[in-house]
């Protein structure tokens, strides 16, 4: 069970120089026929940040994203921009911009009719100079300048997508949504593109909000994360926090890679906690907020985290070396224990060096100081 | 396998082929060549019987292929939004309209016609000031329009949804996202895509009408045109001055078709 969230525990962290909460979901839920695609959402999104919504496929990432631009009324509960309930306005009267995964750009404009469109469509007028010079600054901004009389088809799928940008940015929103925006994108163009938003969410000082799937896209990115599960929130934090204390099992495999020991939670006391395996193993680590003793729990440690030598060390775990994969700066072990299964060690470059690495089938002990562990409730 | 199709087109097209031999005949007889010519068309288009006739079908052609191009238009996108059985019933009807004969659609229009006007008919001489003629309504060409129109609308419709259903959604709602109001949006981005296909339907619609012989000879009351023209004409044994109206109006119909595929053709881009 995912802990109920308050709306407290979740609002906007004020930053430096804007404290005010541009937008906020209250107990917002929505439900497609049988279908609960969001659950009692809480969250607050402070002016000027770039936040993520971060989860698998069909937990409720774009509907959230949805309910903000007003492409669909929450079944419950109040969405709020500026402080005014918005449920009820129509997207067009919203002051937000929402970049599509498929970017949907109009087809019969060219690029600068493209960028232009959301200010062609204010009233009063905006004088015909005035949209020529905003456009022209956008797209400076996304570096596409001379491309204005571009038609859409004549661009490359990366050229497109920083089209969709310039065409939601030049109208200053309030809120940026951007739903997978670089999915479509390949491996090295998506890391350019990461980038340029970075600087250019930065340099706007425009609130992003933005859906991903991809951790790393999230953590490189964000201020904050919201991590999503099956239609409900399940921490909401900056990288280092969600990496660094997970509130779950589901945010620690979510978030970044971790082994996890199943085991019963023993006891609870001072911020750290004892589990004991099934084959009656004792670990130790931090205890994870509103641990119980006497419940079923798993211990979770990095892979980083882990020493692995071939003396025994005090309290070290004999395993087998089982597989050994060369990542560069890096060398990840897939290593076997007689009880606790498969582990994932990642050495680095220099301890390698100075130990000459392991080979598959030779016999290691790991180790790891009980502070890098967490225990954790298992969901 | 090839000596069949070929005797398939043979069959299609040999009666075809001659007419528009034959319109070109120097000689008056339908049996024999005596050369080339091309007085019967002059005389058809002198003609002053065929004059009327071709004006009637063409204005018929166009307004109705107009009315059916506005209103099967705004029925397409109205259909858009409208989901689950609804949906698959008024799809549904209009495929049968498409498909059901023309002389079904002749009789049951000619029967709803006449049947309205004989409860308006008194009506309106009711209410008409004493003194002045009322007016009658009756067969002619508004019935002609009207059921022509009803008949291609369902054309129009088709080709335009079969364009809305390529479009994607999020074009829609990106303009929305962009301050557009549903008008605005209709008009800066639904209308634009969905304009040769518009243009297609109206093509279609015209051809239909201005090519339909069996709704028309139902409806037209005492308007004629250009195919009852021919019709009757025929009744008096072909001239090679109806091979020349044949040909002539053959001609126009394949180049307004082979225009209304060409704009479906080139579809989604510009
Ligand atoms: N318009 C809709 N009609 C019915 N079900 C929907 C609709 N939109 C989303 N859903 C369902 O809601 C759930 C969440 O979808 P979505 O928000 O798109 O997830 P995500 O963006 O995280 O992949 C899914 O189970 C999806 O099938
Ligand atoms: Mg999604």
């Amino acid at each position: 069970m995912a802990p109920k969230a308050s709306f407290a525990q979740y609002a906007a962290r004020p930053q430096a120089g804007v404290s005010a909460t541009v937008a906020e979901l209250r107990s917002v839920s929505k439900s497609f026929g049988d279908v609960l695609a969001a659950q009692d959402l809480n969250l607050g999104i402070a002016r000027g940040e770039f936040l993520s919504f971060l989860g698998p496929s069909g937990c409720g990432k774009t509907t959230a994203l949805r309910m903000l631009a007003g492409f669909e009324a929450p079944s419950s509960g109040e969405v709020l921009i500026d402080g005014q309930v918005v449920n009820a306005l129509e997207p067009f009267r919203r002051p937000v911009n929402m970049v599509f995964q498929s970017y949907a750009l109009f087809p019969h404009l060219t690029v600068a009719d493209n960028i232009g469109y959301g200010l062609r469509q204010r009233r009063p007028r905006l004088p015909r100079q005035e949209i020529a010079e905003k456009v022209g600054r956008a797209l400076e901004i996304v570096r596409l300048s001379g491309f204005d009389r571009r038609r859409i088809w004549e661009m490359s799928g990366g050229q497109q997508q920083r089209v969709a940008l310039a065409r939601a940015i030049v109208n200053e929103p309030k809120l940026l949504l951007l739903d997978e925006p670089l999915a479509a994108l390949d491996r090295k163009l998506r890391k350019e593109m990461q980038i340029e938003l970075q600087d250019l969410q930065r340099q706007l000082g425009i609130t992003f909000v933005l859906v991903t799937h991809d951790q790393e896209e999230a953590l490189s990115l964000s201020d904050r994360i919201c991590v999503m599960r099956a239609g409900r929130i399940v921490q909401v934090g900056s990288p280092q926090e969600l990496y660094d204390h997970p509130n779950s099992r589901y945010v620690a495999d979510f978030v970044g890679t971790s082994n996890f020991f199943e085991g019963r939670v023993d006891a609870v006391e001072g911020g750290r906690a004892r589990l004991v395996t099934a084959s009656g193993l004792t670990l130790a680590g931090r205890a994870s907020a509103g641990l119980a003793a006497g419940t079923t729990g798993c211990l979770s440690i990095r892979p980083e985290q882990i020493r692995m030598t071939r003396a025994p060390e005090p309290e070290s775990q004999a395993v087998t070396v089982h597989n050994r994969i060369f990542l560069g700066e890096h060398t990840e072990y897939l290593v076997r224990h007689e009880t606790l299964g498969n582990i994932n060690v990642l050495t680095p470059r220099q301890a390698e060096q100075a130990d000459r690495g392991f080979e598959t089938g030779e016999t290691a002990h790991l180790a790891w100081s009980d502070a890098a562990a967490l225990v954790l409730k298992n969901d | 396998m090839r000596l069949y199709t070929v005797v398939v087109y043979l069959f299609l097209y040999a009666p075809i082929a001659i007419i528009a031999l034959f319109s070109f005949n120097a000689g008056r007889h339908a049996s024999q060549l005596q050369g080339f010519s091309t007085q019967w068309y002059a005389r058809a288009l002198k003609n002053p019987f065929v004059m009327d006739a071709l004006e009637t079908s063409l204005i018929v052609a166009f307004v109705s292929a107009t009315l059916a191009s506005v209103l099967g238009t705004l029925a397409a996108v109205g259909l858009q939004g409208i989901r689950g059985p609804a949906r698959t019933v008024f799809d549904a009807i209009i495929y049968v309209a498409v498909m059901i004969p023309g002389i079904v659609i002749g009789i049951a229009t000619l029967i709803a016609l006449v049947t309205v006007f004989e409860v308006l008919n008194p009506w309106l001489a009711a209410l008409w000031p004493e003194g002045a003629q009322p007016p009658r309504l009756s067969m002619g060409i508004g019935s002609l329009i009207a059921a022509h129109t009803m008949f291609t609308m369902a054309l129009v419709i088709i080709i335009v949804r079969a364009r809305l259903g390529t479009l994607e959604q999020a074009l829609a709602e990106a303009s929305a996202d962009l301050y557009a109001t549903p008008l605005g949006t209709f008009r800066q981005v639904t209308l634009p895509l969905i304009a040769p296909a518009i243009l297609a339907g109206f093509l279609l619609s015209f051809t239909f009408s201005f090519d339909d012989f069996i709704i028309a000879f139902f409806v037209a009351g005492s308007e004629t045109t250009l195919p009852i023209y021919v019709f009757s004409s025929i009744r008096r044994g072909v001239t090679p001055e109806i091979n020349a109206i044949g040909t002539m109006v053959m001609v126009a119909s394949l180049v307004l078709l082979i225009v209304a595929q060409l704009i479906l053709r080139r579809g989604p881009r510009r």
